[in-house]
């Protein structure tokens, strides 16, 4: 046990969690005043739900032994077992709870990031319902097939240092099968959807940057050197994204914008989050300014493929961790992590291969899942809420509350 | 009596407010108004999505003021509130049928 590990950990812990009200900021402040409450309700009550799921069962599902490489066993159930001696599995200098709790934050923020996609339309009842099975039939699944010891693709030698994979790819996509299940906003396309709050935006974006400190750095789960690694790339290739979005912004549309430079930095810390361990910080700098300019082209893209996944889950978090995914293929290099591998730049095209299977298989498990989950509920408890409702706003038919009042 | 309603560009509003202080106008009433004339909207850009916004964030400043003052009024902010390009705003002046100071219970010019 060390003690300067413990404390980096569960500070990580800390700064993890407070990404998910960055989240609600950043979110809150793209929508209309009218759905303001309903979507930051939505990211805050999923820290209770997914936090108490995790304790519940959730944890013991996603890290317990595993069976066959597909899921955890349930003999962690209501953690049990899960005390203040090291769990030497995954780290031999924390105790078992700071691991436990590191991880709930992750399992907490990844469902929260799909809440874009449906917001100032989607069923209150409903979200709760569909996060909480989400949780338990897809993100904890995936996060033992790619993080659990014995996990099928971790022993495949799939690189995903903080959750590119596990939380970005996996949300989403889930969230395009949100959009497309779901449908779009009413008078989506006709009507103005004008952000409400942008300064609230940037304010979000900036908390995400500053406790992405955590979950990057975090996931070395010591104090040390890879600790370091993971923190520097965060940052540089967060400049790196932010540099790039608003650069092809400005060549393509004639100006820079404020929400361009705040997207920008969270589709940076989004590419950069499966490759912070793995690659040096040039490489750091290069991924991120890519990501910055494919997210904005997958976010151009988005009116003309018709969908309305309202808050660009898919084009920042999907095109992002998709493009994370694929760099930490190409970059990753042994001199920076011994523990890691060598990527296609770096004389291992075999990298490159094995990083495409596992976004594939997670692609695939998490859109398949997400829709049988969303059919399902559009039959049982209905997945919008009515008409009127919707122009109303669902602050007041959701929740009988508005944001602002004179 | 009178009542001058001018909507005017926002930026304006403090220049043209100094300016009735200085020839000692008691008071005013100021509100946040959107709209449009001649000037039309703007074209905004929000990620991928492009939205003409017809209504333009104006300044609407109401002063109620006895007749002998209006013609000054409206020339002072006539005055402040130009800048010669499309969009600087509108005056209206209405008759004004009465005027009650609520604490006193004051009426007509005496209350303005």
């Amino acid at each position: 046990m060390n003690s300067g590990d413990t404390a980096f950990v569960l500070a990580s812990a800390a700064l993890v969690l407070l990404m998910t009200p960055g989240l609600a900021l950043f979110y809150g402040g793209m929508v209309r005043s009218k759905n303001i409450l309903n979507t930051l309700m939505q990211n805050y009550i999923i820290i209770a739900i997914i936090g108490i799921q995790w304790a519940l069962f959730g944890y013991s599902l996603a890290f317990g032994p595993s069976q066959g490489g597909f899921i955890g066993s349930l003999s962690y159930l209501g953690l049990q077992g899960v005390g203040a001696e090291p769990f030497k599995a995954y780290s031999e200098t924390i105790p078992h709870q700071a691991f436990m709790v590191f991880q709930a934050m992750f399992a907490i923020i990844t469902p929260a990031l799909i809440i874009g996609s449906w917001v100032e339309r989607f069923k209150f009842g409903t979200f709760l319902v569909f996060s909480l099975l989400w949780a338990t039939l897809v993100y904890d699944p995936v996060a033992h097939w790619v993080w659990g010891d014995g996990g099928w693709l971790k022993g495949l030698g799939a690189l995903d240092f903080a959750g590119g994979t596990v939380v970005h790819i996996n949300a989403g996509i889930a969230a395009l099968a949100a959009a497309l299940v779901i449908g779009r906003r009413k008078g989506y396309g006709t009507e103005a959807m004008i952000p409400h709050n942008l300064p609230m935006t940037v304010l979000g974006a900036g908390l995400l940057w500053f406790g992405w400190f955590g979950f990057n750095a975090g996931s070395a789960l010591a104090a040390n050197g890879l600790a370091a690694i993971a923190f520097v790339n965060t940052h540089f290739a967060t400049c790196g994204a932010a540099l790039g979005w608003m650069v092809v912004e400005w060549l393509v549309r004639g100006k820079p914008t404020m929400l361009g430079v705040a997207s920008g930095a969270v589709a940076g810390l989004v590419a950069v989050t499966p490759a912070a361990g793995f690659v040096g910080p040039m490489s750091a700098i290069i991924i991120g300014f890519l990501a910055g300019v494919f997210c904005y082209l997958a976010v151009l893209a988005k009116p003309k493929l018709g969908y309305d996944d309202s808050l660009d889950v898919v084009g920042v978090h999907m095109v992002g961790g998709l493009w994370g995914a694929l760099a930490t293929g190409l970059f990753a290099c042994k001199a920076v992590n011994d523990a890691g591998a060598d990527g296609l730049f770096f004389g291992n095209p075999a990298q490159f291969g094995i990083q495409v299977v596992a976004v594939v298989v997670t692609m695939v498990y998490s859109f398949v899942i997400s829709v049988i989950l969303l059919k399902i509920l559009d039959v049982t408890m209905g997945l919008r809420v009515e008409a009127d409702e919707e122009v109303a706003g669902l602050d007041l038919s959701e929740h009988q509350e508005t944001g602002y009042s004179l | 009596m009178k009542k001058i309603e001018a909507i005017i560009q926002p930026f304006k509003l403090e220049p043209v407010k100094d300016a009735l202080h200085k020839m000692s106008v008691q008071g005013m009433t100021v509100t946040e108004v959107k709209g449009f004339g001649r000037q039309k909207g703007i074209r905004e850009v929000y990620r991928g999505m492009e939205y003409q916004v017809d209504f333009l964030p104006k300044v609407k400043i109401e002063v109620v003021a006895p007749d002998e003052k209006v013609d000054s009024i409206v020339k002072t902010i006539t005055e402040q509130a130009r800048t010669g390009r499309i969009g600087d705003g509108k005056i209206f002046v209405y008759p004004v049928a009465e005027v009650i100071r609520i604490r006193t219970g004051e009426t007509g010019d005496a209350a303005v």
